[in-house]
């Protein structure tokens, strides 16, 4: 993959988050903002690539970053669905 | 390995069917399930797809990282929700610009170093470590503001601007020796770690707390830009666009917060309120103040027949969302129009007051945004302000000396009778004294809101 397809991604991406994320109403902007904190977790992927990084100081790194990452994807995805649940209509 | 993107192209697919059904109440659950079924994809197809990965680590990581996850999410108060989000913020952060610098280590480590990392590795790696790590620590001074273990006043000096613009060309200059100077690689990007650091702090202590909101929002966009840059660093797809969706996201709700408060996004980071403009010509007049029983005020309840409650963060301080709810219950009950209207910026972060609210069973439908409830206060008997203050200043509308003059507000004073429940005079966060508080109208009921709400629905039971 070359650097101008992942550019291409990276700005298509940005735009369908801009139209999808328009249309949530006042009312959802905090489980918002917590849920897509989650999807921000997403670096997880790159921390646990990281642990294959040969050497203390790398394998260190690595792991600290598995732990924030998981920190931020099961808290972020639990707390957004513990108030989720609190929404009702009458 | 190239089969490998179309699991991260699904994961980003669900994602974005995730945050679609988030715009709805009734779907928004599922919404997120639906997310977390992506980021599992992901995961599994990482630890699947990628050779020689350190299990042992991974697994110890998971296990460590998914109980303090876990046990921040069950536990904490809705109360204490901006500084949780602002926390797990700051770990996304810290994750990516640890990545970041995994990658360097791997690919600029001396024992390594036999080949110069191509110009492109360098850029991203320093890219990604810099807005994660300003993300890290900028978010653990936000959690420490909101926590109460930092003061919630902006923290300024003389000089300080000087003092962040010296640190961003330093990093700037840093930045670039560690792309193009090989030799001294290894301690120019330690500089860069550093002084991102540094400036993570610098630019979130200078703001207040009423403007937590839009720091919130925003740190919320860079940890999903350093998500990116993390991508970019890995050329990987799956991070590259979810980055990009919570890099939007951020921005966009950064957006609305600022709107909310008429004010510019520099204004927020560089403009400290709440401190120059003391004494300013309003604070000089004579304010006539009448202060009420919750006896008499509970007359004045029984009297009406249409009630719009106004909260504000006083009311998450005292954690007064159940006593408030029980009072509004107790006015419908009795044939009475009841609605809560909130403004976009209440609280500490976006939407602080909605959840709130839903957390003492107040339905979403009865929950009313500035444009919607704004025209309800010409018909309305009496407007209940609960520790709200900045956003149901009048002055905003017509006082062209005050700070906060433009930005949008609740019309409370339209209403036939205002009744405020603070704590003492003192004026709000931002410092800036309330004429509402003077009007002919306006009533004033001194306590904290939860005792004064539990009161309040006694007197109005025994009347």
């Amino acid at each position: 993959m070359d650097m101008i397809n992942i550019l291409t991604v990276f700005i298509l991406a940005i735009f369908v988050g801009f139209e999808v994320i328009t249309k949530v109403p006042p009312t959802l902007h905090t489980p918002l903002m917590s849920g897509s904190n989650a999807i921000s977790g997403i670096s997880i992927v790159g921390a646990i690539i990281a642990t294959h990084v040969s050497g203390t100081l790398g394998t260190w790194l690595g792991l600290i970053a598995v732990i924030f990452a998981t920190i931020n994807v099961v808290g972020g995805f639990m707390v957004t669905d513990r108030m989720l649940k609190m929404f009702k209509r009458r | 390995m190239e089969y490998i993107n179309l699991f991260y192209v699904t994961a980003a697919v669900l994602f974005i069917f995730g945050l679609k059904r988030l715009s709805h109440p009734r779907t928004a659950r599922s919404g997120n399930l639906i997310a977390a079924i992506g980021m599992l994809i992901a995961i599994v197809a990482t630890l699947v797809g990628y050779a020689h990965l350190d299990f042992r680590l991974i697994i110890i990581g998971f296990i460590v990282g998914g109980l303090i996850g876990a046990i921040f999410a069950v536990k904490v108060e809705m109360t204490a929700m901006p500084q949780m989000v602002a926390i797990f913020n700051g770990f996304g952060g810290g994750a990516s610009a640890l990545v970041g610098m995994a990658e360097f280590y791997t690919k600029a480590a001396p024992a390594a170093l036999q080949a110069h990392p191509s110009y492109y590795d360098l850029t991203t790696i320093v890219l990604s470590v810099f807005v994660g790590t300003l993300t890290f620590t900028g978010s653990f001074v936000a959690f420490g503001k909101l926590q109460g273990f930092i003061t919630g006043k902006p923290v300024v000096f003389a000089g300080q601007k000087t003092l962040n613009a010296i640190l961003a060309l330093l990093l700037v200059g840093f930045a670039v020796g560690t792309v193009l100077v090989p030799a001294n690689m290894m301690w120019y990007f330690l500089a860069v770690i550093i002084l991102s650091a540094i400036l993570g702090v610098t630019l979130v202590i200078p703001i207040g707390g009423a403007d937590m909101p839009v720091v919130i929002s925003l740190l919320n966009a860079y940890s999903g830009i350093a998500a990116a840059a993390a991508g970019f660093v890995l050329l990987n797809n799956g991070l590259i666009i979810s980055g990009a969706l919570v890099g939007a996201s951020g921005l966009i709700l950064t957006n609305i917060m600022c709107k909310g408060m008429n004010r510019s996004l520099t204004n927020v980071i560089f403009g400290a309120v709440g401190l120059e403009q003391e004494g300013a010509a309003g604070a000089q007049k004579q304010m006539n103040i009448k202060s009420y029983s919750t006896e008499e005020a509970a007359m004045i309840l029984d009297a009406a027949e249409k009630v719009i409650f106004v909260p504000g963060y006083g009311l998450a301080v005292a954690q007064a969302q159940h006593a408030v709810r029980e009072v509004a219950d107790y006015l419908e009950g009795k044939g009475k129009t009841v609605m809560y209207a909130i403004h976009p910026v209440a609280g500490r972060m976006p939407g602080h007051m909605n959840v709130l609210l839903a957390e003492a069973n107040v339905p979403y439908n009865q929950l009313k945004d500035l444009d919607e409830v704004n025209p309800e206060f010409e018909d309305c008997d009496v407007a209940v302000v609960l520790g709200a203050n900045d956003v149901v200043n009048p002055a905003a509308r017509h006082d062209k000396s005050s700070p906060i003059y433009g930005m949008p507000i609740l019309n409370v004073d339209k209403a036939r009778t205002v009744l405020i429940n603070k704590r003492t005079m003192n004026p709000g966060f931002a410092g800036i004294p309330n004429e509402l508080f003077g009007y002919d109208n306006s009533i004033m009921v001194f306590g904290d809101a939860k005792q004064t709400l539990q009161q309040l629905l006694k007197d109005l039971k025994e009347l």
